[in-house]
């Protein structure tokens, strides 16, 4: 049984309608790549799943609860972590302070965090928006990991970052996928470095999913043709 | 330990040292004075919660700060003139403890604030400062025509209400009092700032929506928090009453609900014991300017101007430095 599940969904902002058609599902333990050009769709998908935004139609269920009756914090209860794009730590904040304000019982607390991001551990008493852009990105992830969501939503978690930061990312993002059995739905144009991580691949084009299968079967045709320039 | 640690124990070294030097020195004026500070403390130690954490400009903390006023005053008058406080259909008394008293006014303004906030936090900014305002005013309105309890002229009590093992006449033991109960809120407030709701709730100030994506639910934070500030500012207005002996509808005017959160300005928004700095400096100022000029709230503008304008951190941004997250 699908942990996500997503049904003919669409979405406005406003009047502008931005999801027109979107069909694809996440299984438990699974990491699915949400791909597409910018402006497809992509992060308004990702709203729409942890409900900051409204969909008008189709279903959003997730571990079997319909999406569009729970208001955002319930979806997160439910087991929805969100690293939002842009990072979006709480500045003022300590790295300690932004974990523990995120944090519910389970197995994720700070030890295991940090030990997933031992740079976070380096900067426990820091503000967190002293931190560079690498150190927000893993301060990001973790808060929503000390959530201890069964789904994990990761909405451009490596763009602008360095390259050598980037890796670091995606080291992570790999070492959950082998240890946690979290179910992840990434977010992301690096090609390459999802071919590493993720078990199918859904592309989006002007707001429907056009695409939807096991990665490794993403042929140069589909790539160039959905998310070429 | 930080600079701002240090700070925080000067800060309480000094309202202890001073009047316990009063006294050596026979000066009751100068502990009654510092006794005044405390418990303004206190008030501004619990608007604090609510504004310096959760960013609620709240303008009717006077209610609260009124509210255990009266709930000592009534409870004080009943004693004091062996009357009961209700007969039927059960006999409730009049009490001079304050052991009995304090609980009474917490909860009582805790209650208020609980009801108060569930509607008032249905909106945000310059609405809320408004409701608040106007709720402020009804509780002071309302004491005022209250001629049970002395309507405008207020209420005057004999004699201080009474502590275990203390003599509370005494101004030193009442100081002795007040201050164990500063630093029992200081205690109270530090670990609750500090704890998973503290954080949570410094955090809704910064993005709400952020927040929510983490599963926790702002209104709950931001009421939680104004009824534990409501029942904080209530216990320093029972302290007030006591120390006056006198409780009247001025206690929930709105200038004092704007007093409450200058100490909370000058002190620092948000950092545990900066009204205490405040509330310090305020009743310092008060005392030296008041003595040079009947206009000395005029000076306390310009200074408070200065603050807002040059040191948004208040005292204790200026001597601890702008950084609050490594408390």
């Amino acid at each position: 049984m699908s942990l996500l599940s997503l049904s003919q969904v669409s979405a406005f902002y406003g009047p502008s309608q931005a999801l027109f058609d979107v069909n694809f599902s996440v299984a438990e333990g699974e990491v699915v790549a949400l791909m597409g050009r910018n402006g497809m769709g992509k992060s308004t998908t990702i709203k729409v799943i942890c409900r900051m935004l409204q969909h008008r139609g189709g279903t959003v269920m997730f571990a079997g609860n319909d999406v569009a009756r729970l208001p955002s914090h319930k979806v997160a209860r439910l087991g929805v972590g969100l690293v939002p794009e842009g990072r979006r730590c709480f500045a003022d904040l300590t790295v300690y302070e932004n974990l523990i304000a995120a944090a519910r019982k389970g197995a994720w607390d700070f030890t295991a965090v940090a030990e997933l991001f031992p740079r976070l551990l380096e900067r426990r008493g820091q503000a967190a928006g002293t931190l560079s852009g690498g150190e927000q990105q893993m301060l990001a992830i973790g808060r929503a990991l000390m959530t201890n969501p069964t789904l994990l939503l990761l909405d451009e978690a490596t763009e602008g970052l360095a390259p050598v930061v980037r890796q670091e990312i995606w080291q992570a993002i790999s070492k959950l996928k082998a240890q946690s059995g979290l179910a992840i739905v990434v977010v992301d144009k690096s090609l390459q470095e999802l071919r590493g991580v993720a078990d199918r691949a859904v592309i989006l084009e002007k707001g429907t999913s056009v695409w939807n299968g096991a990665f490794s079967e993403l042929s140069a045709e589909v790539t160039d043709r959905y998310l070429g320039i | 330990m930080t600079r701002e640690s240090f700070l925080n124990a000067v800060l309480m070294g000094f309202l202890l040292v001073v009047p316990l030097a009063a006294w050596a020195l026979d000066e009751p004026f100068i502990i009654t004075l510092t006794t005044r500070a405390v418990i303004f403390a206190i008030a501004g130690v619990g608007l604090n919660l609510a504004l310096g954490f959760g960013g609620l400009v709240s303008f009717g903390h006077a209610a609260f700060f009124g509210l255990g006023g009266y709930a000592m005053g009534i409870l004080a008058y009943h004693a004091q003139t062996y009357t009961p406080l209700m007969d039927w259909p059960f006999v409730i008394e009049g009490t001079k403890s304050m052991l009995v008293i304090w609980p009474v006014a917490i909860v009582a303004s805790g209650l208020a604030a609980l009801a108060i906030g569930a509607l008032s936090l249905r909106t945000s900014g310059v609405y809320f400062i408004m409701i608040t305002l106007a709720f402020g005013q009804m509780f002071f309105y309302f004491t005022i025509s209250w001629s049970a309890y002395g309507g405008e002229d207020g209420l005057s009590i004999y004699v201080r209400n009474s502590f275990p093992g203390l003599n509370t006449m005494d101004p030193i033991q009442f100081f002795a009092i007040c201050y164990g109960v500063l630093v029992l809120v200081l205690a109270g407030v530090q670990r609750l700032a500090h704890a998973s709701f503290g954080l949570a709730l410094r955090a809704a100030r910064q993005n709400e929506e952020r927040l929510q994506a983490v599963g926790q639910v702002p209104y709950r934070l931001y009421l939680t928090a104004f009824a534990i500030s409501g029942a904080i500012t209530g216990l320093a207005g029972a302290l007030f009453a006591d120390l006056n002996r006198f409780v009247s509808p001025s206690m929930l005017s709105w200038q004092t609900s704007g007093e409450i959160m200058v100490f909370v300005i000058l002190g620092g928004v948000g950092r545990v014991y900066g009204p205490v700095a405040g509330a310090a400096l305020f009743i310092l100022l008060e005392h030296t300017l008041g003595g040079l000029s009947p206009y000395w709230h005029v000076y306390l503008g310009a200074i408070l101007l200065g603050v807002v304008l040059f040191a948004r951190g208040g005292i204790f941004g200026l001597l601890a430095g702008r950084e609050v997250a490594h408390d």
